[in-house]
Formats: C-alpha cells, structure tokens, sequence
C-alpha cells in the first residue's frame, strides 16, 4: 500500500503512520464475479451463492436480491484519505453516491447492483480494503475503541493487538464455517469501547509491569442480549491469542448449526451455564497453547503494527488540555464553532492534541464530503488517518489546536460542520427499511429527524443531557445498539382496529463500556411521536431531577425504582408518558399510520434475514 | 511537458495507432481523415495544427468566451435542441463551415454528456465523422493546453441530409424492443432514481460508471467488462435512455460504442416522454433507499 502521503501537509517532518495490513486479495475479485455468473447461469445453487457472497461481504439489499449492500471492513477502524477518496468514487460510480458508516466500524456502500460488487471490490483491492468475512458465519469486523491510543486512561494502545488479531482470524480455515457469526472488540479503557456486548471483549490493563487485557466472553445484542462474563482477572498479553482461538474453537465444536435463531456463543454460554463455559475455555485454552505450532501463533504479531509513532511528549496533563478558545459553557446562541468546540472536540492524553469528531446523520456521507474530508485528514491530523466510531461519525486525532479551526471551517463548507457529536443530538440509526430485508421501521431516517431537531433545538449544548445517547433499530435485532443507549428503540408494528401503524419499543437506562448494562423495554410509541416523547421526558426530567443529576443518571436511578418525588419507577413514568404516546384510530390520526419517508399506509413487510445465513 | 503528460496517459484508441501515425505523418489528407469514436488530446491537436477540423464547445456561450481550445466554434447545446429537427441540425452544421466530411469534434465542461447529445446529433442528421473528445475543457485546461479567447466563425458550407435511423430510438420503437431478447434498454440515470421508476425491463448502467479520473470514459476493456459482468452480449443491439433530453443516455451511447457495440441507439426523448404519455412503469418501493442519502 502506498504511504500515507505527507506532501501539502504543513508537518512535513512527522513520519506518517504504519501502513494498514493490506486486507484485500486481488483474486477474490475475480472469483466473486465468476461465482455472480455461475449463479446467473443457473450453475450455483441459490443457497450456496449466498453463502459465497455473505462470505465475501456482499449482503442482500430489501426486497430485491438483485442489489447488494457492499460492506467494507476497516479493522480497528482505521482508514487513511486514499482509502476514503476510493470510496468515494466507488459510492458515485456503482453505489449511491453516499457511503454509510455502520455501528460496528464498517463502511458500507448500498443499492451496489450485484453485477457490479467484484468491481467494488477490486477497487477495494487497490488500496488494500476488503470485503472479505464483513458478512457470514465467520469473525467479523475486529473493533477498537476510537480513543485507542489518545485515551487518558488507557494502559496502553490495543490498535496493534486488534489489528493482529484481525490478520490472524481473516481467511483462517478456522473459522471459516461456524455456527454463526462472531465479533471481537478491543477497548482502550473501562469506559470506551463495546467489550460487554461483543463474542470476546478485551481491555488492555498492566499488571506488574506486563501487558495483558481484561477479556469479558458470551455478550451480544439481538433479538435476546446476553452481558459478558469476565474471564479471569488478567490475562497476559501472550495468551491473548489462545484464549481467543479456544473461544473461536468451542463455539466451533458446541455451537448450535440447527436453530438460527439461537446459534449465537451467547446462547451455548447461557445454555451451558457460564462457570461450565468459563472451565471450558479455560481448558481449551490449555490445548491450543500445547498445540498450536509455533509457525502459527507467530501469524500473531503485534509488533509492526504499532501506530503513529508521535515525536511530541506524551505525558498526560490535566492542565494542558484544555480546550482553546472555548469557556466550558455553551448556549444555542454560541456561535457553531464554539458550539462544535464543546461538543465535537476532545483533549488527547498529548497535551496539545485534539480528536474531532465529524458528525454525520445515521452514518451518511456524501461523495464529495468524503474528498474535502480526506484533505483535512491528510494536511490537519498529524496521524494522518481517520477512525469512524460506533456512533455512526469519524474521529480525526492529533489535530493541534491551531489548526481547529480550520479544520471547522473545512468541514462548514461541505455541510459537516454540525455540533453535537459527543451529545444527546448525535443519534444512531441502522439501515432500517432504507435497504435491510429484516426491518419494519424506517429507524435510518427517524435517527436523522431525531438529530436535526434536536440540534435545533439546541439540546447539543445542554451539559446535562450531554452524556445521554439515543439509539434506534428498525427491528429487534440491534443493529442499531438500542439497548445500549439512554432511551434506546426498536422497531415494530401496532395494530389498531385494520390499520397497522409503524412503533418503536422505548428502552431506558442501557449503557456502554466495562460496566455496561442492557436497557428495560419501557412501553410502545408511535414512531411519528418518538420525538415528541423524547422531548416530555426531557421536560418531566427538568422539573424531577436533583442534585445536579444528569438526564442518564436520573433515567438509570427510575429503571431501578429508586427515582424521588413524583416518579420513583417505570410504572410513574409510564403513566405521565400515556397521553403522548397514545395512538388514536386511523381515521383521526392518519398521518401516525405512516412511516417517516413514506406516501402511502403502513405495511410491515420483511424477508429472509441474511445475517443468520 | 504538456506533450509527455498527453503520452504517459492510457490512449484509447491503440488499435488505431497505426493510422494515427499515418495520419501524423502527414500521408493522409486530413480532410478525409476518420475520426475514432473518441478522440484524444494527440489527435485533436494535431487537427488543429493543420486547420483540419471543426472542434465544436457546447458550453455556455459566455464561457466559451472566456477561454476555449483554439479554432473552436460555440454552439451551446440549448441552441442546438431549440432547432432539434433534421434540418435545422443541417443549417447549424452548415453556419459553422462543416461540410459532408470534415471531421467534427465535441466538447463540453459536463463530464461529456453534453457534447455526447450534440455528437450524437450531428450523426443522426448525416455527419457521420463526429467524435468526442476524450477530456472536459477544465481538464485540458489542467493538462496546460493550449487555449484562445478570440470567437471563431468560418465561411458558411453545404452538407447534405442523410437521416442515420440505425442510431435513431422514439417511445414505439422502445415498446416493441421488448419483445426482443436481443435487445437491451439500458437506464443511464442514477442507481436512485432507477430504482425509483424505470421503462420497464430496463437494465441500469448508471452515467456515473462511465468516467474516469480525468477522462470522460473508462478504458474501452473496463466498459467491456461491465457489459458482461451484466451478462450482456455485445452483439445485441441497445437503446440508451436517461432522464430528460438524452445527454446522460448520450454518454452512454459512446460508452457502448467505444467498447465496440456496434448496434447502438438513443432514445433521446427518454424518460420524460416515456411518462408524458402514460407507458407503464416499474417502480420499487419497498423500500425508502432515499433516505440513505446525505445529499
């Protein structure tokens, strides 16, 4: 892969970072348009050809197979701006003219006819992107924390060990064929990053003196959501490898081929009973250290993959990093940068580093947006690579705070320079029935609506909703990470008298991070009333909360029945939340038995679901 | 430099390099020279160098005022649609001095789609030498080329009238192409907007797919490959529509020719009058693919 290019960025004298492994492989380019012929041809079986293109990151788009959503793994989440500027130009030419970045670190391009996914493809190849095991019964997407490396309270960078453990387990034979699919993510501390709710979570930690993680087993959302269970206390850096090899090897071996709905690792560790489990892969474990040759565990190599290796003194100070420019408060009256200073930028454990967050709506960006974004990287991050977040935005790190506000105005000027990404505002929402067979609700544009009422309103700038997060699914199955949010939902649908009408179920209380929990499904809401219902609960939490509470702590204290004054639980709440979410008969009310983006009445229509083929 | 620039890039027409190099050396008459179905830079310079040519600018006439590839005329393609009859085709061709051989060459600064409409046009009307030009203005423009201010006018010719019905598709002929398994409609709209409505039957080769970096079109091999990837025959015969006035489904149309189809009609009308009339449709909409746009 080329380098990084440095030339037309003022720091001319850092070295860019490591190259990415190169993940793609020219000749699967040219199988997959063989197969895609075979199968036109009437030689390929429709089952195995989709089990051929979900393998190969090719999904099937709503409704109608002949379309295919590309998805594009980038591992740990890095990508550098010739990366992106490719698919750019791959979204214009076969996709839509915008790319979508998905809650689990992918980059997807949708509505790709399937004639054209090996051209995709091969434009992948050559800067050195796949497709490959995005889709399928096989490890996918190995995630990071985004903080991975400028976190204050990292022990220590995991990107390497991500990345090692992403080269180890793409095209392995091992698991090329498991009962279901599997994920692997790496947090950077206790509070940033999915390792509650991934197959293997790891965190890095030191314990005297060593390198070692934290790995929590057995977690995942879905249409049932399991927490993971710690491991054990610490395991060393060298055993990080076998450890994730026996998981991968027991889920192999006890995992469920026979029901699709229940074949997850979560559900054999909830079957089996976590002790049980825990012995287990404490065992296997064992073996494969005992087994694996020495020419195989050396495919795991963490060295080399080291990030940017940055000049600048590294030593954390609170007192450096402070925002420039900026007072801690914000008002809707601020102007944007400020407002975008508070709520888009953060300080690095470098004291004069700053990560940006660039915030998109649902994951959406445009063509264009992504070319102007990729100058910025290269002339304004001295990493000079981005990393998108599960949050559906991109992070740019070491940007110095000089350059801040010009990377602002750089984004201004392509319509990206919207506050809120750290907020309340920045709402996650999957495909939804903009392209995913499995969707009732259009999740993907209520997210959007979400957003931009809510920024205009200016609840981006309301410090005590900043730490709350909104998250929406167009059906049970989580893509949309609802039940990790504050007040999370999921699509469904209502029937009322013949009418059907599109709802969500509202969750409260669910959270991220080491000690994460699940959200409570709470009560039904129309989906035109998401909105409103948002904003009562946000005016019932400003005249009940105390202390200084902020809307999350306030919701988490009712989900536990220990709420004050007039709403101790979530019956309370209920009750006051009756009135908005009420869903009168079709003829008085017709507008709410239409989904966002629709003319015409509200049919719940899915297909088969990919994911479990 | 400019020169070295123009050789290092892949030229389409390799297999015409031997009559490129004839024709250089000067033991063609360049009045009757062939143009390729795309020219690129090399030709056309050598065109102008020896008067040899029509080099047609289809952009605004302000624009062409501002700077153009020398001994160019401007003939904005508003112009040439508000007189879009044979005849009034002939009178145009016959005001900028092309008579019935003269090589012609399109340009626009609209990723070729522009200058493929009047391309196209001047072939349907009889001037069958016509060719594009490989790049946009702003593109020769970026390669350093050569450029005047000064508007051109040339002593009025004859040219005679020779309808190319082979090239020709109206709203009937679309109908009854159904019926043909050798014949294939292809939408150059965007994948949106396809999916949205489309005549139906059609196959969707969006206008994006065409170009490259630089370049109006791809290579003629990555033209060729789309085709088949599409399962497509090369030696069907295919009619090109887009949204409008047939300018994105022009492009498309070159697109085709210079991946070597030889039976290749536009439907210039397209799908504008395609609707006005009432003809059936498909539409798709279950699902709402719009909102994943951030545009």
């Amino acid at each position: 892969m080329k380098r990084t290019p440095t030339h037309g960025s003022k720091y001319r004298n850092v070295s860019p970072p490591k190259p990415n492994p190169r993940w793609g492989r020219e000749e699967e380019t040219e199988i997959f348009a063989q197969q895609v012929k075979r199968f036109r041809q009437g030689k390929l079986s429709e089952d195995d050809f989709r089990r051929f293109r979900l393998q190969h990151g090719a999904y099937g788009s709503r409704l109608q197979l002949n379309y295919s959503m590309v998805r594009i793994k980038i591992p740990s989440g890095e990508i550098n701006p010739e990366q992106l500027e490719k698919i750019a130009n791959l979204s214009e030419s076969f996709s839509i003219g915008s790319a979508h970045v998905s809650t689990r670190q992918n980059i997807q391009l949708h509505w790709v006819q399937l004639e054209d996914v090996s051209e995709v493809m091969r434009g992948l190849v050559e800067v050195g992107l796949t497709t490959r095991e995005a889709c399928g019964n096989t490890v996918r997407n190995v995630m990071c924390s985004h903080y991975a490396g400028v976190c204050p309270d990292e022990a220590f960078d995991a990107t390497p060990y991500s990345k090692a453990i992403a080269r180890f387990f793409i095209r392995n034979p091992m698991c090329q064929n498991l009962p279901r699919k599997f994920k692997i993510n790496f947090a950077c501390c206790k509070d940033h990053g999915l390792v509650r709710i991934a197959d293997i979570g790891l965190i890095p930690m030191i314990r005297d003196e060593r390198r070692g993680f934290r790995i929590y087993l057995g977690g995942g959302l879905g249409a049932a959501s399991f927490i993971g269970h710690p491991l054990e206390d610490f395991t060393s850096e060298e055993r990080v490898l076998p450890t994730c090899m026996a998981a991968v090897r027991l889920f192999d071996r006890h995992g469920n081929r026979e029901n699709m709905a229940r074949n997850r690792m979560r559900y054999l560790v909830h079957e089996m009973g976590w002790e049980k489990f825990q012995k287990m892969v404490l065992k296997e474990r064992s073996i494969v250290e005992m087994t694996t040759a020495v020419s195989t565990a050396r495919l795991f190599e963490v060295k080399g993959l080291e990030g940017f290796n940055q000049p600048i003194e590294t030593k954390f100070s609170h007192s450096l990093t402070k925002l420039p420019v900026i007072n801690d408060h914000v008002t809707p009256e601020s102007t944007k940068y400020e407002r975008w200073l508070r709520t888009n930028v953060v300080p690095q454990k470098q004291a004069g580093y700053f990560t940006i967050f660039v915030t998109l709506e649902a994951g959406d960006i445009t063509a264009n947006q992504l070319r102007t974004l990729s100058g910025a990287i290269r002339e304004l991050s001295i990493e000079g690579v981005a990393r998108n977040t599960p949050q559906q935005n991109f992070a740019i790190r070491y940007v110095k705070g000089e350059d801040l506000q010009e990377f602002h105005d750089r984004l201004m000027s392509i319509g990206l320079g919207s506050s809120g990404a750290l907020t309340i505002t920045s709402a996650v929402g999957c495909s939804g029935t903009t392209s995913c067979n499995l969707a009732i609700t259009n999740s993907h544009r209520l997210a959007k609506e979400v957003q931009r009422k809510f920024l205009e309103m200016g609840y981006d700038t309301d410090e005590e909703l900043r730490d709350s997060t909104i998250k929406v699914s167009g059906c049970p199955n989580s893509c949309g990470q609802h039940e990790i949010a504050t007040i999370g939902f999921f699509g469904g649908a209502s029937r009322i008298g013949d009418a059907m009408a599109p709802t969500y179920t509202m969750l409260f209380g669910g959270s991220a991070g080491e000690h994460g929990e699940l959200g409570k499904a709470i009560m039904r809401v129309p989906a035109r009333k998401v909105i409103d219902t948002i904003k009562e609960i946000i005016k019932i939490y400003k005249n009940e909360k105390h202390d200084g509470q902020t809307l999350s702590q306030w919701i988490n204290r009712i989900v536990k029945g220990e709420g004050t004054r007039q709403i101790r639980n979530v019956e309370d709440m209920k009750r006051l939340l009756l009135g908005i979410t009420h869903l009168p008969p079709i003829e008085k009310e017709p507008e709410s038995y239409k989904d966002y983006g629709n003319d015409v009445k509200f049919t719940a229509k899915t297909a088969r679901g990919e994911c479990a083929a | 430099m400019c020169r070295l620039i123009v050789h290092m890039k892949n030229t389409y027409n390799s297999n015409s390099e031997n009559q490129k190099k004839e024709f250089e050396s000067n033991t063609v008459n360049p009045n009757d020279y062939e143009l390729p179905v795309i020219c690129d830079v090399d030709i056309l310079r050598t065109l102008i160098r020896k008067n040899a040519a029509r080099i047609v600018d289809v952009r605004k006439e302000e624009e062409y005022r501002e700077g153009h590839i020398p001994t160019a005329v401007s003939l904005p393609l508003a112009q040439l649609l508000s007189k879009d009859s044979p005849e009034g085709v002939i009178d145009i061709l016959e005001n900028i001095g092309v008579s019935d051989k003269l090589p012609v060459i399109v340009y626009d600064d609209t990723f070729g789609a522009l200058g493929a409409r009047v391309a196209w046009t001047f072939q349907y009307v009889g001037h069958t030498n016509t060719s594009l030009l490989e790049v946009t203005f702003s593109r020769w423009k970026d390669l350093g080329l050569e450029i005047e201010k000064q508007a051109n006018k040339y002593p009025k010719t004859t040219h005679h009238i020779s309808i190319n019905q082979g090239i020709y598709a109206d709203a009937s002929y679309v109908e009854g192409a159904k019926e043909s398994d050798n014949k294939v409609l292809v939408d150059s709209r965007e994948r949106l907007n396809f999916l949205s409505e489309h005549i139906p039957g059609a196959k969707n080769i969006p206008y994006t797919m065409l170009g490259s970096d630089g370049n109006i079109l791809r290579k003629p091999s990555e033209i060729k490959r789309f085709i088949e990837n599409r399962g497509l025959s090369p030696e069907s015969e295919y009619i090109t529509y887009c949204g409008s006035v047939g300018t994105l489904s022009g492009l498309t149309y070159y697109a085709l020719k210079l991946a070597g189809i030889k039976n290749v009609k536009l439907y210039a009308k397209s799908f504008r009058e395609w609707k006005s009339m009432g003809k059936p449709k498909e539409e798709f909409k279950d699902a709402n693919y719009w909102d994943l746009s951030a545009e």
